[in-house]
């Protein structure tokens, strides 16, 4: 029997290692913005940065330099927008890769960002507002959400009826978009679809920040508050269900809840891929998994990932490059290295 | 006390087993035995209330103590946390284990001698090791009804010895209601008050396992004959299959 000194200098270790761990990712949360706040076609020093900020903070600032506007009004937002939108995505991803307890599970095997793509794709065929544009990608999600609920409760509810459903209707979605942007106007919808669908934070603004950010930020505390059942959920049913678990709500306020976090993900920058597959490999080599730091740690590396490559996109050339296309270059040889560095170690664990 | 009155499962045109019944009293111990295909594990299944019963009656504690043949997932996890995830019942669907949860934890872990692994994670231990830490997620969930899928399987004898010593503590000291399925008819005679046999055909005999598992039911069970030694005073009969004497089929 561990005596009870043993068992506090066990928790306060814990304690002590997390209180470091938390600290270094923050503080690497903090380097990129600093860091995307300061490059760009306008360089603004790391000293000016903190003078505007500090400014900005007790209240005295508005914006009337170049500096000031510049960061104030397009970097800061843009910065927001990006972390949020990474984490969001990370964070869907650890979730869907414990529920299906399948490391190669990510937003799009529910059929989700192709379902929110199709919302969006058709806001941008016909028109409408940004409020509209996250009504309907967050329709569409929730559309393709309860098809693959439907389908796979007449398969017979098993985790991989649940995949199936969910290849099936991305597929369905996929069709769709295809025939949206078929029937767009060359000149005018069909490209600003194209740009949309392969990401971007270009157009962010303080507007965007307050039109999505506090539904995605409550979606993604749910999320995270849910982390000890989705880990309990990621030992199977049976497992789950002989600790007095009610297996079905749980899983299901879980896709529900990613569901939002995606649908106001793409409607804010398009679609992203990779981060919600790769971010959670990288967090799990870091941290292992479990309720404690899996899902925090993912959250947050998905958010520095996604503001560093932000400022990749609006920095290497001269031209803005999609977001889609930088997280595929650069997440794939990522994939890779952490699927070869785990095969090392004795192969896929999950 | 756990019941099951006539209890059958049906998967297509083929029933996966059919007339089932039993009352197990509070604090015994029933032993599932036969061959592979006979329907062990899927009675154990709707046991736990994850298949629903094609027809009959089940009786069974909302939470119970599930001991899984193996785990799959979860190797990435420390074995704290593991053992941990069975107070998930307690907490509700937002709830985080607390750090009455995690001792809790702990003293299962100590009460199946596995203490050493807590911060250890799960995928670094060996087969037998898991099913330890599994037993001690089970007691964690503070249960008073076991159940374990074919728990020793993949433990070696010393694994073996440990894991039945723990259960008849368990059974013993805190009155656990027990119920597991298992290929070792030794296993039976040692820990369990009746047995459940299924046999071919969808017979299916329960009683008293001293009076059930006798040398020509086992056999009649297994189609292999069995030979019995006595282990000396205060000790289970040791029971043996003999292998090769079986007429082998054409």
């Amino acid at each position: 029997m561990m005596s009870a000194p043993a068992q506090a200098r066990l928790l306060s270790g814990q304690a002590a290692g997390a209180a470091f761990h938390w600290l270094a990712l923050v503080l690497l949360l903090a380097a990129a913005a600093f860091a995307s706040a300061s490059v760009g076609r306008f360089h603004i020093p790391f000293g000016e940065i903190a003078d505007i900020l500090r400014r900005g903070l007790l209240g005295g600032l508005s914006p009337e330099t170049m500096e000031e506007r510049i960061l104030v009004n397009v970097r800061l937002p843009r910065i927001l927008l990006a972390a949020i939108v990474g984490a969001g995505l990370a964070l869907c991803g650890a979730a869907l890769q414990a529920l299906f307890r399948n490391p190669l599970v990510s937003p799009r095997v529910l059929g989700l960002s192709s379902g929110a793509a199709f919302g969006g794709a058709i806001t941008l065929l016909v028109g409408g507002s940004a409020a509209v544009l996250f009504a309907a990608t967050f329709a569409s999600a929730f559309t393709a959400l309860v098809l693959v609920a439907v389908i796979s409760h007449v398969a017979g509810r098993s985790i991989l009826s649940i995949v199936l459903a969910g290849i099936v209707i991305d597929a369905l979605f996929s069709a769709m978009i295809s025939l949206t942007q078929y029937v767009a106007d060359p000149e005018t919808s069909l490209p600003a679809i194209v740009f949309w669908l392969m990401g971007s934070f270009s157009s962010s603004s303080w507007q965007k920040v307050g039109e999505h950010g506090p539904v995605i930020l409550v979606a993604i505390a749910l999320l995270y508050r849910l982390r000890f059942r989705i880990a309990v959920l990621s030992m199977g049913e049976e497992e789950a269900r002989s600790f007095g678990v009610n297996v079905g709500a749980s899983r299901w306020l879980v896709f529900a809840t990613v569901s939002v976090i995606i649908g106001g993900c793409v409607a804010v920058s398009g679609v992203i891929g990779w981060v919600g597959l790769v971010i959670p490999h990288a967090a799990r080599l870091l941290v292992g998994e479990g309720h404690r730091r899996f899902h925090g740690t993912a959250a947050l590396l998905g958010a520095s990932f996604m503001v560093a490559v932000d400022t990749l996109a609006r920095t290497v050339t001269s031209a803005e490059l999609p977001l889609g296309i930088l997280t595929a270059v650069i997440g794939a040889p990522v994939f890779i290295y952490l699927l070869c560095t785990r095969q090392a170690r004795g192969g896929l664990a999950r | 006390m756990i019941v099951l009155e006539n209890a059958g499962l049906r998967r297509g045109e083929r029933w996966i087993f059919r007339h089932v019944s039993f009352k197990l009293p509070e604090g015994e111990v029933l032993a599932i035995l036969g061959c592979n295909g006979r329907g062990k594990t899927t009675l154990l299944r709707t046991l736990l209330g994850s298949l629903a019963l094609t027809e009959g009656e089940r009786t069974m504690p909302a939470v119970v103590g599930y001991v899984p043949q193996s785990q799959s997932g979860g190797e990435q996890h420390r074995c704290l946390d593991i053992v941990t995830m069975g107070r998930a019942g307690r907490l509700g669907l937002f709830g985080l284990p607390g750090k009455a949860d995690e001792a809790a934890a702990l003293s299962a872990l100590a009460t199946v001698g596995a203490e050493r692994f807590a911060e250890r994670p799960f995928g670094q231990l060996s087969g037998g090791e898991r099913q330890i830490v599994l037993l001690a997620r089970a007691l964690a969930t503070e249960a008073k009804v076991l159940v374990l899928d074919e728990p020793a399987a993949s433990l070696d004898l010393a694994n073996q010895d440990l894991l039945l010593g723990v259960l008849m503590r368990l059974r013993q000291a805190r009155g656990h209601t027990i119920v597991f399925t298992t290929h070792h008819p030794q296993h039976g005679l040692f820990l369990a008050d009746r047995a459940l046999m299924m046999h071919a055909g969808d017979e299916v005999r329960y009683g008293r396992a001293s009076e059930m598992m006798t040398d020509a039911e086992l056999a009649r069970l297994y189609g292999v004959p069995f030979s019995r030694h006595a282990a000396g005073p205060g000790r289970t009969d040791i029971v043996s299959p003999i292998f090769g004497a079986a007429p082998l089929s054409p």
